[in-house]
């Protein structure tokens, strides 16, 4: 019998690249130079941030490199007495200012990062329940979220970590400062995400297909994961994006004021907190280049925010 | 309204009971109060009187009564790091920060509502384009920066006005004032601006994205359409009703001016009560803390409740409601 | 026979889109005189409202008046700019809007927005602007004038509003007023009335009404000629009983034919097949051919003459002759 089935077209299924590269997302993305300029400074940023230790020229925390001798050495100047020289400079204690920048960020980022990771699970979890469950396990939490939201975060960051302060015994409370930050950080801002997550829990629930899942035996964990949380996924990701954001200042500034990052795990704030001590006799580079990296840091992730907002979901204003 | 503001004083007063309760809680539970009071030569007979005194043998709701009863007093003990009265420390720390408050809540509204009109108005015009970019800056740069920032340019570099304190004040019965004397004017000069810049930028953002969602409305356009004046279709129809969401957000952001007052304290090393937040947080000086919790509560609920019943005097629709209209 | 109050000649709007130019009025021409209804009708989107909003000076940017002219009492004003076509609206021309319930402004009391129509563009005190103000709620048929003045937007229904809106759009004394859809938010019952008020104020005044709708029963009620529009075009001009009885062009044929008259008797509705073009698609030639039941090859290429018929015009090369449709 002769062949009659047609040539076989090997047929080529795009790969996930090639289809997010065709998105509207990605065109989107490609046609506003403000997101491309701000995802490439904030992508550099966190690379070096990551690689830290490979990039940096001196390592910050060992004091066996440290040379007291190399103190305010001023930026691309060799220094006086040893002929070093520093792009950034150094400070009182002959450290590179690159260095403890590129050290300060790690720092800064993973609170950040963290903190926001923190309030995402807490807040989608609460929110979830909230939704769902409805009941007295709805007006409690969304008692507390209100009550909450009626302070400023950053108010609520710093007692939380004045308590967590009190709590800690004093031979570990250095250890302990960047988890309780985190903590802190955290627990001031899952009220967001918790309210998102139930408004579009309420809405979600009532549709058919979440009925059917119900039907069909799915369990409640399974329904609030698998159908009903994709749903509210970008909602979210747009709010953990300016979250970080707010998440980096807060750090920053808790750790400026003092009740952060320790001396010892300096973040951007602290060496901001460090700086301002040489503002008044003339080392402004210790001061400078982490404000600059800090404010670079914060206006790029704000701005990709902005963009992933508009992007997104037109409605979320 | 009066069953609206009833429920509104209610919730209030349940929100102060919450905050009480954690504010009792750090008392209690962190750190051990009789550890921070008596030294390291202390008796077992010693504890067991303090105990008794301080009533830490009585139940927990009776502790946390005894704890309200005593706050309402303005009594909230003494702090561990001065020894001295937490009341008497706060009252003289208040009016620093309200002074500083309130100059650089009203440098942020009033900023804030004028250049939110102006940019919304001329919306697509040079100068309000460049302002909007500044503000997106400006909400990226935090509070202590601004504040560094300006120390920089107008004391270290420039030399006119005072980087840290308040000059000299003047003592108008218990209230000490920066009000009536040069350098306290001066000196308050950088911190309101570094105070109330953020809050200004938030208000401006907010009246103008309000701004041009009114703008849009039919009754605009009915009120353009009768030929009425430019300005009174803007500051008349469109400002008016712009106000009626722009007063939440403001209220709150009065209140969180108390709150971001502990950072520009900070930096100008300003002798507030936010100051003294701060150094109650690194000593762990629990008393304190507790108390300017209690403080700031009390005004931030307040501010809530009187933003609340401002909406009756702005809208009447909701003046309406009371009555169930008629 | 009398000089006409609107005069509009050729008349053009544009939009400039990233996909070209939109023409949502192309070429249109009418008058209307003194004490006269105009009905204009057409599908949404048929450019009705965009003729009225072009008249009042109220295209909202980037729509413009990019050809042909309008006069106003023998006065052109297409040309006018700010504050002398701010001068115009409301005073020689009012304007009417579709919903009444967000046409006023709803933080202002009713009285205060008359009283500040009137102080904009009559020479009177405001004592007598008040006194105007009841006046002209009595006439508008709003019982209890005296105290209403007095009552904010929300306390009236929505007829009542919308007779509110009409006493607003009148008490400048214009010659013209244009009427976008007056009715179409409104409950049925309450529709007539407010035609019905129309209609005398306008007859007793000598006011010249543009009235603007899409619904037919309302243009038999009260035109006195009736435009039709389509796709930013006038199809069809004249007399209300010539046009209702006896269209000339296709499409008034068809739009009569799929609306329910009295005078029609129980013929069948029918309905016109397809939907109008988007702008951004027309057809070369008229834009009716596509949908026309007598359409030839040349309408598909040329717009069609204007064609006149006694006291009627209509854009067509094949019209319905009187005969046929009777």
């Amino acid at each position: 019998m002769a062949d009659t089935s047609l040539p076989e077209v090997p047929v080529k299924d795009p790969s996930r690249l090639q289809l997010a590269l065709q998105s509207d997302f990605f065109y989107q993305f490609k046609r506003s130079p403000v997101a491309v300029v701000s995802f490439v400074v904030v992508s550099i940023l966190i690379l070096s941030a990551i690689f830290a230790p490979l990039i940096a020229p001196h390592d910050p925390f060992d004091p066996s490199s440290l040379n007291l001798m190399n103190g305010f050495s001023a930026p691309m100047t060799p220094n006086a007495f040893t002929g070093e020289t520093f792009w950034l400079g150094t400070d009182d204690q002959g450290r590179d200012v690159f260095s403890t920048i590129l050290y300060g960020m790690r720092i800064s980022l993973f609170v950040g990062a963290a903190a926001v990771a923190f309030a995402m699970v807490l807040g989608i979890t609460l929110g979830l329940l909230a939704g769902y469950v409805g009941g007295w396990t709805e007006t409690i939490i969304m008692r507390v979220a209100d009550v909450q939201l009626t302070f400023p975060a950053i108010l609520v960051a710093m007692l939380i970590f004045g308590i967590a302060k009190g709590v800690t015994p004093v031979e570990y409370r250095d250890q302990m400062a960047i988890w309780v930050l985190i903590i802190a950080i955290g627990l001031s801002d899952w009220v967001q995400f918790a309210r998102v997550v139930r408004g579009a829990t309420l809405v979600e629930k009532n549709k058919e297909y979440v009925q059917a899942a119900r039907l069909i035996g799915r369990t409640s964990p399974a329904i609030m994961l698998r159908h009903i949380l994709p749903n509210v996924l970008s909602p979210v990701l747009v709010i953990a994006t300016i979250s970080l954001a707010l998440a980096i200042i807060a750090e920053a500034t808790l750790s400026f004021l003092g009740v952060g990052a320790p001396p010892t795990q300096p973040s951007l704030g602290t060496l901001i907190r460090i700086g301002q001590g040489f503002l008044f006799s003339g080392e402004w580079w210790i001061l400078l280049f982490p404000a600059v990296t800090l404010l670079t840091l914060a206006l790029g992730v704000n701005l990709l925010g902005d963009w992933l907002r508009d992007a997104l979901n037109p409605r979320l204003r | 309204m009066l069953a609206y503001v009833i429920q509104r004083v209610a919730q209030s007063a349940l929100v102060l009971l919450v905050v009480g309760l954690v504010a009792f809680s750090m008392f209690r539970f962190v750190g051990d109060p009789i550890d921070n009071m008596l030294g390291q030569e202390r008796t077992q007979a010693d504890i067991d009187r303090l105990r008794v005194v301080l009533g830490l043998d009585q139940p927990f709701v009776v502790q946390y009564y005894k704890f309200l009863e005593s706050a309402v007093q303005g009594n909230f003990g003494v702090s561990y790091r001065q020894g001295r009265p937490v009341s008497e420390i706060l009252m003289e720390r208040a009016p620093a920060t309200l002074e500083l408050a309130a100059v650089s809540g009203f440098l942020a509204i009033s900023l804030g509502i004028a250049l939110g009109v102006f940019t919304a108005i001329r919306r697509n015009g040079f100068a309000a384009n460049a302002i909007m970019s500044v503000s997106l800056i400006g909400v990226s740069l935090p509070t202590f920066l601004i504040g560094i920032l300006l120390i920089y340019l107008f004391s270290v570099e420039l030399g006119w006005l005072p980087s840290f304190g308040r000059g000299e004040t003047v003592k108008i019965g218990g209230w000490s004032t920066g009000f009536l004397t040069e350098s306290g004017l001066k000196a308050l000069i950088l911190p309101s601006i570094t105070l109330g810049l953020y809050q200004m930028t938030l208000i401006m953002r907010l009246v103008r994205s309000e701004m041009l969602e009114v703008l849009r409305q039919d009754y605009i356009r009915f009120a353009r359409a009768r030929g009425l004046k430019e300005r009174a279709v803007n500051f008349h129809h469109a400002l008016k009703n712009t106000l009626v969401p722009v007063i939440t957000v403001t209220g709150l952001q009065l209140g969180s001016i108390i709150a971001f007052a502990i950072i520009t304290e900070t930096v100008f090393q300003w002798p507030g009560v936010g100051l003294l937040f701060i150094n109650a947080i690194q000593f762990v000086d629990i008393p304190v803390m507790a108390a300017y919790l209690m403080l700031i509560s009390v005004m931030f609920v307040g501010i809530n409740l009187i933003v609340d019943l401002l909406y009756f005097a702005i809208d009447p629709r909701l003046r309406a409601d009371r009555t169930g209209g008629h | 026979m009398t000089k006409p109050i609107l005069s509009i000649r050729d008349l053009t709007v544009e939009i400039p889109t990233r996909h070209g130019i939109l023409r949502p009025v192309d070429g249109v021409s009418y008058d209307i005189t003194a004490g006269e209804i105009l009905g204009v009708v057409g599908e949404s989107g048929a450019g009705k409202s965009m003729a009225g909003n072009a008249v009042i000076g109220l295209l909202s940017p980037p729509a413009h008046i990019s050809k042909g002219e309008i006069h106003v009492n023998g006065r052109r004003v297409d040309q006018l700019q700010g504050d002398a076509m701010r001068k115009l609206r409301g005073k020689e021309i009012g304007m009417v809007f579709q919903d009444p319930l967000t046409s006023l402004n709803p933080l202002l009391r009713i009285g205060d927005q008359l009283t500040e129509t009137m102080l904009a563009h009559l020479d009177i005190s405001r004592a007598e602007a008040d006194k105007r103000a009841v006046a002209a709620l009595e006439e508008v048929g709003i019982p209890g004038a005296a105290e209403r003045v007095g009552s904010y937007p929300h306390e009236f229904s929505g007829g009542m509003r919308q007779r509110v809106v009409i006493a607003l759009a009148l008490c400048a004394e214009p010659s013209l007023i244009i009427a976008d859809e007056p009715t179409t938010a409104l409950d049925v019952s309450v529709q007539a009335q407010i035609i019905a008020l129309l209609k005398r104020l306008c007859r007793d005044r000598g006011t010249a009404v543009m009235l603007i709708t899409h619904d037919m029963g309302v243009i038999a009620e009260a035109a006195d000629r009736v435009a039709v529009m389509y796709a930013g075009k006038l199809a069809e001009l004249g007399p209300v009983r010539d046009v209702l009885t006896a269209p000339l062009h296709p499409y008034t044929d068809g739009l009569m034919g799929s609306t329910p008259l009295a005078s029609r008797g129980k013929a069948r509705l029918h309905q016109i097949p397809g939907a109008m073009p988007r702008l951004d698609a027309l057809p070369p030639g008229c834009a009716f051919s596509p949908r026309c039941p007598k359409v030839q090859a040349v309408c598909r290429q040329d717009p069609g003459p204007h064609i006149e018929d006694g006291a009627g015009r209509a854009a067509c090369f094949f019209p319905l002759s009187r005969e046929e449709v009777a």
